[in-house]
């Protein structure tokens, strides 16, 4: 089945059972459970998946149960990328000898951000550098969340967690977001996508077409966590589509280097009046509150100028000219 | 959580640690305050709510060609409730 004929409807989707069973730990509303939920809908045979430490792999294996209704294993938390070179080998090892026969293997790798940006990257930068067959997903709740809300990588300029807190010294995180799929599109892999849970159909499908690929898939997928965002626990899909509507998480995908702009964003790009201003994606949540005080008011317009900057430049690899 | 009987030491359990009962035997129902309700009248079944609820708590059956809530899983969140385009669930206090 190819991807991009994989015309499916909500009631496909609806009908296929949850590979990420309910009863997991996950906090109310988070939406990396949804993550895991909508990534295993788009499995399309045997599949192994390996999950660094971080949330979903806690909440989601709390001994003697878990929430995997596929092979899983649990790996320290710098070697996702690494567990999956090693299976996707051992298979190859095993179907030469003849020990195994029949379907192709599908392997998954599964981490967050800190388990990606951070301190997974050097084996992750490695398992693509050597081509080996798997989809990697970050699930990216901007923080260390399981250990408590510190900041990584991939923690936004301005946002307060418990090692950059917003106070009378610093405004949060001093530093803007490390563009890490931009990092992994210039390895020249066969896939890189971005990803929200809002765009429900553009995320399995990415999902999918990570999975059919030869070689090495990354796909970066926008994960709101209400515990460490301070945010509301039903508006973590509201949040999800701001992320989008304001380009602070614009969707595309990059194929061997080269890049394209996925609908939801593609939209944007073609009518700029409908981009939305971040001020109203920030209000959403407690850890840009100080962000709305006068001693720091400034940095709204800093992370605005930025977001503007980024896109500009991706509409630029993407061939589109404003 | 496992009940102090069943507890095992480190010398009973498997050693690659498997984790053999499925989390659907852990029900995380009792965590919500407040819970979704539907308004038959108002739902357009267009199942957006399903796709969207992180602990897979709403079904569809399509005998029934319906949807329904399993208040065993359900958290509360109010994502369902947030996301439905008719308005049509409201989350109401336990
Ligand atoms: C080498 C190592 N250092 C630290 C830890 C402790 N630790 C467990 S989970 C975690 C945070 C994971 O953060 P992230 O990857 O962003 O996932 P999230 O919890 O946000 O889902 C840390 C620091 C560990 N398990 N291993
Ligand atoms: S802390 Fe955040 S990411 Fe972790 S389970 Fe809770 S909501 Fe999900
Ligand atoms: S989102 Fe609303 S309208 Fe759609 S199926 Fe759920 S309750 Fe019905
Ligand atoms: S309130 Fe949350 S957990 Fe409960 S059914 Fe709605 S989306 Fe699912």
């Amino acid at each position: 089945m190819d991807s991009e004929k994989w015309g499916f409807t909500v009631k496909d989707i609806v009908e296929k059972p949850d590979l990420f069973m309910s009863g997991h730990r996950a906090c109310a509303g988070c939406a990396p459970a949804i993550v895991m939920r909508l990534i295993m809908k788009a499995v399309r045979g045997p599949t192994i998946v390996t999950t660094a430490t971080g949330c979903m792999e806690i909440v989601s294996t709390l001994y003697p149960y878990t929430s995997w209704a596929v092979p899983w294993l649990h790996t320290a938390f710098e070697n996702a990328a690494a567990n999956a070179s090693g299976i996707e080998s051992a298979i190859k090892v095993l179907r030469k000898k003849g020990r195994i026969k029949g379907e192709h293997v599908d392997v998954i790798a599964i981490a967050g951000d800190g388990g990606t940006y951070d301190i997974g990257f050097q084996a992750l930068s490695g398992a693509v550098e050597r081509g080996h067959d798997f989809l990697f997903v970050l699930y990216d709740n901007e923080a260390y969340m399981n250990t408590g809300i510190q900041r990584s990588g991939g923690t936004p300029l301005g946002a307060a967690t418990t090692t950059s807190p917003a106070g009378q010294v610093i405004p949060g995180k001093l530093e803007p977001k490390k563009p890490i799929a931009d990092i992994m599109a210039a390895h020249e892999i066969p896939y890189v996508a971005t990803a929200s849970p809002y765009y429900w159909r553009d995320l399995i499908t990415k999902a999918r077409k990570g999975l059919e690929v030869e070689g090495p898939a990354f796909l970066h997928v926008f994960a709101p966590c209400p515990r460490g965002w301070r945010s509301d626990s039903a508006k973590s899909i509201e949040l999800s589509r701001l992320a989008v509507e304001t380009c602070i998480f614009p969707l595309w995908e990059c194929i061997r280097g080269e890049y394209q702009l996925s609908a939801p964003s593609k939209v944007i790009a073609i009518e700029p009046q409908r981009k939305k201003p971040v001020k109203e994606y920030l209000a959403m949540q407690g850890r840009f509150r100080h962000l709305f005080t006068s001693k720091y008011e400034n940095l709204i317009d800093e992370i605005q100028r930025i977001t503007d900057q980024r896109w500009q430049n991706l509409l630029k690899k993407c061939g589109i000219t404003s | 959580m496992t009940s102090k009987e069943e507890e095992k030491s480190w010398k009973e359990i498997s050693i690659a640690a498997v984790c053999w009962k499925p989390s659907t035997d852990f029900l995380t129902g009792d965590w919500k305050t407040f819970k979704p309700v539907r308004d038959l009248g108002k739902c357009i079944r267009c199942l957006l709510c399903v796709m969207f609820c992180p602990d897979g708590a709403i079904h569809w059956i399509a005998e029934k060609g319906d949807i329904e809530f399993d208040y065993n899983y359900c958290k509360g969140c109010g994502i369902c409730a947030n996301e439905c385009p008719t308005k049509a669930i409201e989350m109401k206090i336990e």
